[in-house]
């Protein structure tokens, strides 16, 4: 243990900040929700066939979206793991790009690939099916898996495969009956993470879905904007929450489990072969690169051939968004960067308090961090609302709040990264470098914050590419125009008919990707550098 | 959000407004500047509260795709004294849930951009004080919707089935009425939105409920029959499954105001709209604005309320919102003027019909069409 440094003060920064921007409000919308006959609600949703298939469905589609997103998965992180080659940190950063499209883009895109590859009718019609939808959840969440088992799995120690070949272990075998339990932490917090998306994903469900799916988040989302009706609209967020809650709890307790005592190999990488490389890199040509391709290709495709003057456009004021395009990404940017800072903060603070403080709090602070992933757009964002609109907190026009709001769904990613590495930390390190003298802030520095440096850096890409691309919740708090972000004005372009505003959009699309891959290198690269090489040092 | 797309309004004027502008084009006299437009006894009673509301800051609320020209609102501070502080709060949905759920503790003092689909649902939940503008004589009747003046009309458009004119020549001639599009030669061809999650959906549905009371529900069992697509959006549908995003379908539900925003939007620039409207098919939208109740800014909320329906700003509505100024007196520029269709009689029902009926029609017709 760090004596010395009390998880309980450190605690205190991440359980109130979840406290005043989360369960405050969401226990304010939905205790207002089901005051007076709101209870009867929910007991005739329990005995409607329909409700029942739209959980069904929900949690279906979030199933299997994760396990696929998971198996296509493991392969890239393989390769990230235990190889080094040429392009490394690029392809790392550019499997995040996909975060941070907007659904009507990726939607667009994904149907031109149906119709390109004539997936879009007939016995391979993919066009508006539910397998469109799972196809879309891992297009953005395999960058989830890929980068959180392959930090994790980079710094397992390869000796215990080696030991298991020499004693004439099959590779198979090897894999399952070493490896896989080794990486199971990640995987467990990884998946969760994107079950969570894929449970309360909105535009996927609705665009790709073409309208005769529905699931929790849509049903929430069209009872209590389209039809007025917030009572099922919040009976079903209880409904949701619970859901969410009983899945936390399991997905954390395997977590818990098995803690894995990492021991850094100092190695070095050898160079993938030519059939893993080109195999990895079809794969994720397939699933990442091709929609993105499409994208790419209509933002140059002009009447009568390709031209970079939509991209030219950009530069000049465009006529249709009241502030410039340069500006709507400087907003974007400036609200990532708040919010990554205070997403890794106290995610951070969280993750360093549950490992060490192992209490029926630390439990409870583990879970409570997980929800905002879990929870609907519309129940955070009235949430807010409600809650949040008298002195001191009268935030609702402040703009803070949509940092704010960003970095409650960039924290889980932050906790779930940093938990494994954190948890995969040998104690007897830490108890030798105070026997040695060292001060408990000491040990925190040499000890866990390089060990876990990697993790770090991933998690604050993901809390960077999440605020990035993140409309659901925010879209409900009021925004002053001048600070339109960089998919608002995506969305405002593609809102008016005119074969300019279209091309614009699709070329905007394709700039919000580059600078979300390049900051995403640039925090990889920074991070590396910065927090110095741990190998020598210990 | 899907419904982006859905915010954006467009329309068609009613004959006065149409020959008041044209009158104005051919050769009326111009306005310049200020609320000139507006008879000068409503500018005296703007000035004259003007002492009082000095220096204020008035906040008016509205959804994502309202849109104002640059020094539009710099004119009503140079008038009055008060500052616009201006937010959005997404779709027109978003909008009103978000508005009722503050109800009583406003988030700003004004809201604009709440539309006869949504209207009697704001008055239900007593969203907005009275407030009768001495502007409105400038509103034709129709618009005025509600006689107790809680909201005040200031624009309005049209949904209708727009086609890309180059699928039809004389073999297949243009649908132009509902009913042609329930005729198997265009089977396969009509794109919709749904009515439970897109505005425009819900307008076309109402076009039909309109159009054929009853036997609504067996023309959309025909509709299905002749293959209708149907999407969650506005972008979905015309960028997705339209021609003019590379889509196959060559009739799509939209605005009556598509048409100008191909033309002037178009890249590179073109003479005509490469698509039409079906007039036949149109169902009217209005937008209204009205006070926030429990604003502590009632006279600027209502000066703000006068300045919506100034010259000033709604002359700046067509090329911007892509929807018709409600005042009479706004001129209309000519590329809109040029590109627009007119529908003489648009469908319409009332905002009480509407509010007690759909929830009950949207159910229905997913049955039909979705199930």
């Amino acid at each position: 243990m760090t004596r010395g440094l009390r998880p309980i003060f450190l605690a205190a920064v991440p359980a109130g900040f979840l406290g005043i921007f989360f369960l405050y409000p969401v226990i304010s919308i939905v205790g207002r929700g089901l005051s007076g006959e709101g209870f009867s609600r929910l007991t005739e949703l329990a005995s409607s066939a329909t409700f029942r298939g739209v959980v069904w469905f929900t949690f279906w589609q979030a199933t299997v979206s994760t396990c696929l997103t998971v198996f296509l998965a493991f392969p890239g992180s393989y390769l990230l793991a235990r190889y080094q080659f040429r392009g490394k940190a690029l392809l790392r950063a550019l499997t995040t790009v996909p975060f941070v499209l907007p659904t009507v883009v990726v939607g667009s895109a994904f149907s031109a690939l149906f119709g390109r590859l004539s997936f879009d009718s007939g016995a391979l019609g993919l066009h508006h099916t539910v397998w469109a939808i799972i196809g879309a959840h891992v297009f953005f969440n395999i960058a989830v898996i890929l980068r959180t088992v392959g930090a994790f799995w980079e710094g397992l120690d390869p000796l215990f495969e080696e030991q298991a070949y020499v004693l004439g272990t099959g590779k198979w075998r090897t894999f399952r009956m070493v490896t896989l339990p080794r990486l199971g932490p990640a995987i467990a917090a990884s998946a969760s993470i994107v079950f969570l998306f894929c449970t309360t994903s909105f535009g996927v469900i609705l665009i790709l879905g073409g309208s005769r799916r529905a699931t929790l988040e849509t049903e929430i989302w069209r009872h209590a904007v389209w039809r007025g009706d917030m009572r099922s609209a919040t009976a079903m967020a209880l409904v949701q929450l619970m859901a969410v809650v009983a899945m936390v709890v399991v997905s954390n307790w395997l977590q818990r489990k098995r803690g894995i005592v990492q021991r850094r190999s100092s190695r070095s990488q050898p160079r993938p072969s030519r059939s893993l490389l080109l195999g990895n890199l079809t794969l994720l040509t397939v699933v990442l690169a091709l929609p993105i391709l499409v994208l790419f290709e209509r933002s140059i495709a002009v009447k009568g051939g390709y031209s970079f003057r939509n991209y030219l456009a950009l530069i000049h004021k465009v006529d249709f968004l009241p502030v410039s395009v340069l500006a709507t990404l400087k907003n974007s940017l400036i609200f990532a960067v708040i919010a990554t800072i205070l997403a890794v903060v106290v995610g951070g603070l969280a993750a360093f308090s549950i490992v060490n403080w192992r209490g029926w709090w630390a439990h409870m602070l583990d879970l409570g961090m997980m929800l905002p992933l879990g929870v609907s757009a519309v129940t955070l964002g009235f949430g807010m609302l409600v809650a949040l609109d008298q002195p001191p907190l009268d935030l609702r026009t402040s703009r803070w709040l949509v940092p704010v709001a960003h970095s409650l769904i960039g924290v889980p990613f932050v906790i779930r990264i940093l938990l494994p590495a954190l948890r995969s930390i040998d104690n007897r390190l830490r108890e030798a470098a105070a026997v040695l003298g060292a001060s408990p802030f000491r040990v925190v520095r040499e000890i866990d914050l390089q060990i876990v440096r990697k993790a770090a850096v991933v998690s604050a890409a993901f809390a960077f590419a999440v605020s990035l691309g993140e409309f659901g919740a925010t879209s409900f708090l009021p925004r002053h125009p001048d600070r339109i972000t960089a998919p608002v004005a995506l969305f405002r372009l593609l809102g008016t008919p005119g074969d300019l505003l279209r091309g614009q959009a699709m070329a905007l699309a394709v700039v919000l990707m580059l600078l979300t891959g390049t900051c995403v290198l640039l925090i990889e690269l920074f991070g590396r550098s910065r927090l110095g090489n741990v190998r020598g040092d210990l | 959000m899907p419904a982006e797309g859905d915010s954006m309004y467009f329309g068609l004027t009613t004959l006065i407004a149409f020959s008041l502008g044209l009158l104005s084009a051919c050769g009326g006299t111009p306005t310049t500047g200020g609320v000139s437009g507006v008879p000068s006894t409503i500018v005296a009673a703007i000035t004259s509260d003007a002492g009082s509301i000095d220096g204020q800051v008035v906040t008016l609320i509205t959804h994502d795709s309202f849109r104002v020209s640059e020094f539009t609102f710099e004119t009503f501070t140079a008038d009055t004294g008060v500052e616009v502080e201006l937010l959005a709060t997404g779709d027109t949905g978003q909008m009103l849930a978000s508005a009722i759920m503050t109800a009583g503790n406003p988030v700003g003092d004004v809201m604009y951009g709440i539309d006869n689909t949504f209207l009697q649902r704001a008055l239900d939940a007593e969203l907005f004080e009275v407030y009768e503008s001495p502007a409105l004589g400038l509103v034709p009747p129709d618009l005025i919707l509600d006689p107790q003046h809680r909201v005040t009309p200031i624009d309005f458009g049209d949904v209708c089935a727009n086609y890309w004119i180059d699928r039809f020549d004389d073999e297949l001639p243009p649908p132009t009425d509902l009913l042609d599009l329930i005729d198997p030669i265009y089977e396969g061809l009509l794109v919709v939105q749904n009515p439970e999650t897109s505005s425009p959906g819900l307008a076309f549905l109402l076009a039909t409920i309109a159009e054929f009371g009853d036997g609504w529900e067996e023309y959309w069992h025909s509709l299905r029959q002749n293959k209708v697509a149907v999407t969650a959006g506005w972008a979905d549908a015309y960028y997705g499954e339209f021609v003019a995003g590379g889509g196959e379908r060559p009739i799509v539900v939209s605005y009556a105001s598509s048409p100008p925003a191909e033309v002037i939007y178009a890249d590179p620039p073109v003479e005509t709209a490469p698509t039409a409207v079906m007039v036949d098919t149109c169902f009217r939208q209005i937008e209204f604005a009205g006070i926030l109740a429990g604003t502590d800014q009632r006279l600027a909320a209502e000066a703000l309320i006068d300045f919506l329906l100034s010259d000033t700003f709604q002359q700046d509505i067509p090329l911007n919102m892509f929807v018709f100024p409600a005042s009479n007196a706004a001129e209309l520029p000519p590329v809109f003027l040029d590109h627009v269709t007119l529908p003489d009689q648009p469908h319409i029902l009332t905002p009480a019909e509407i509010e007690t009926n759909r929830n009950a029609w949207t159910d229905r017709w997913t049955e039909i069409v979705l199930r």
